[in-house]
């Protein structure tokens, strides 16, 4: 039986939710959790998620022959980047001053522990923990029924800068603006986590499950004001 | 703008939800799977699971529970109890937890905090802190706060944080089960000492305690049990009480 999705497993964290949440999006696609090269190169999409340190997290990349084949992978079919695996899609990390996967243009960093006041003049904690607001930055076929603004659950530290604004999907704010989403061709990468977002975070999955980049001017079209 | 989360707390025990949860015609009260399924629907942020089984032997039954709920509830679940090393957190998040709380364990070997945060996240480590009124000052308890410990909590938070951990829940053990509201300056203590997210939890009775807690106590997150499980409140009627309080939720 052919792998329709396969969920990237390099030994960052627990995959179990990501696994089951794309299941129950997709309960007639063959999903497989896997670190074999092989069957990541032969999944016809890819979701790549991760929690953890990004020193640890570009260790076990290496460590399991993972790099060419999420490259490979992030440049020919539709590909989705979940917290750390959306960070490392990046150059840089400040994260244990990391070298990163280097398929998008721009650095990860950590949230500036001056800049952690709210409008109250309260202290922000971090990790930047619970459900925030999503801004959609563009017109995407992944945001497709989810309303502007809508919550998602995030748990992170350090959050990415891309050199090119154009890939901006979606930003949140903690208290400044920051990217949470950058979509580019067949990736689309989120800092929060649509697996722990209970109905919103479903809809984005099952988005991600029947999204074509191919075809995303078309599916626009059909979509109707979402994408206006 | 980050909302203020609500987490409801479940007691089990023999792979069962003790204290009972009465909401209207659920039909087993004490199955985990069911309870937690109510709890997503009504709006719930996180799901805290407490396991209380005494004995070792029957501790499996939590895993079987967390992959049922996992595979059909797709919001943040949290676990504690029994935690006594790294296995055990491995256990947990293999079986679809989020995140792991560590109470007891931490005192006796904090190094526990340390090593399971680098293996596996400072976001999945959760410390729980039972505390209780000393003189001056708030002491750590542990065993369900049977036991002193000599270690001041503000100092304990900080060195919990040190060490690794993401998230800090915050029980005061003088005011667990009174209703009288969460001790607020000791959450405030402890929340304007470190910098990761405090959950308040102890002594909840109505809803202007949860909004105390967070105005008053800066907490992060409330945990409530009892007032949710009987059906006193609903979740959703505890977010709109907080909202309109000026606190950010999740409606």
């Amino acid at each position: 039986m052919s792998v329709d999705i396969a969920v990237i497993d390099y030994g960052m964290g627990n995959l179990r939710s990501v696994s089951k949440a794309i299941e129950h999006v997709a309960p007639a696609a063959n999903v497989v959790v896997t670190s074999d090269p092989a069957v990541i190169a032969e999944a016809g999409r890819v979701v790549f998620p991760g929690q953890g340190a990004a020193p640890d997290c570009m260790r076990e990349i290496d460590a399991r022959g993972l790099r060419q084949v999420i490259i490979d992978a992030a440049h020919s079919k539709p590909f989705l980047g979940i917290c750390m695996g959306m960070q490392v899609l990046f150059e840089h990390s400040e994260e244990g001053d990391t070298a990163c996967l280097g398929i998008l243009p721009g650095t990860v960093q950590h949230f500036p522990h001056e800049a952690m006041v709210d409008a109250a003049g309260d202290k922000l904690k971090v990790p930047h923990m619970g459900w925030n607001n999503v801004h959609q930055a563009m017109p995407h076929p992944l945001w497709v029924g989810i309303e502007e603004g809508a919550r998602f659950y995030f748990v992170h530290s350090y959050f990415v800068q891309p050199t090119t604004p154009d890939v901006i999907a979606g930003f949140s704010h903690y208290p400044f603006p920051f990217t949470c989403a950058v979509a580019t061709g067949n990736i689309f990468a989120v800092q929060f986590h649509p697996e722990k977002s209970q109905n919103d975070g479903l809809t984005l999955l099952g988005n991600f499950v029947t999204w074509n980049p191919g075809a995303s001017e078309s599916a626009c079209d059909m979509s109707g004001a979402a994408c206006a | 703008m980050l909302a203020k989360r609500i987490i409801p707390c479940l007691d089990v025990t023999h792979g069962r939800v003790v204290k009972g949860v009465n909401f209207v015609e659920l039909k087993d009260a004490g199955d985990p799977v069911e309870i937690a399924r109510r709890y997503n629907e009504a709006g719930a942020d996180e799901l805290t699971f407490l396991d209380i089984t005494a004995s070792s032997d029957e501790r499996d039954l939590i895993l079987h529970i967390i992959e049922a709920v996992a595979t059909e509830v797709f919001i943040p679940l949290t676990v504690g109890g029994g935690v006594r090393e790294v296995g055990d957190v491995q256990r947990l998040l293999n079986a679809g937890a989020d995140k792991v709380s560590i109470n007891t364990s931490a005192v006796v070997n904090p190094q526990l905090v340390k090593d399971a945060s680098d293996r596996y996240g400072s976001q999945c480590i959760v410390v729980a802190i039972d505390s209780k009124r000393v003189g001056d000052h708030w002491e750590v308890f542990t065993h369900g706060g049977r036991k002193a410990t000599g270690l001041d909590a503000v100092e304990w938070a900080k060195k919990m944080e040190s060490l690794g951990a993401g998230e800090l829940l915050l029980t005061s053990m003088d005011r667990d089960g009174t209703k009288s509201g969460f001790d607020l300056e000791l959450t405030r203590a402890i929340s304007d000492a470190v910098d990761i997210p405090i959950i308040a939890s102890g002594g909840v009775g109505n809803l202007q305690h949860l909004v105390d807690g967070v105005k008053e106590g800066r907490a992060d997150a409330v945990l409530a049990a009892s007032i949710f499980h009987f059906g006193e409140y609903g979740i959703d009627e505890a977010k709109k009480y907080m909202k309109q309080h000026g606190i950010e939720v999740r409606l």
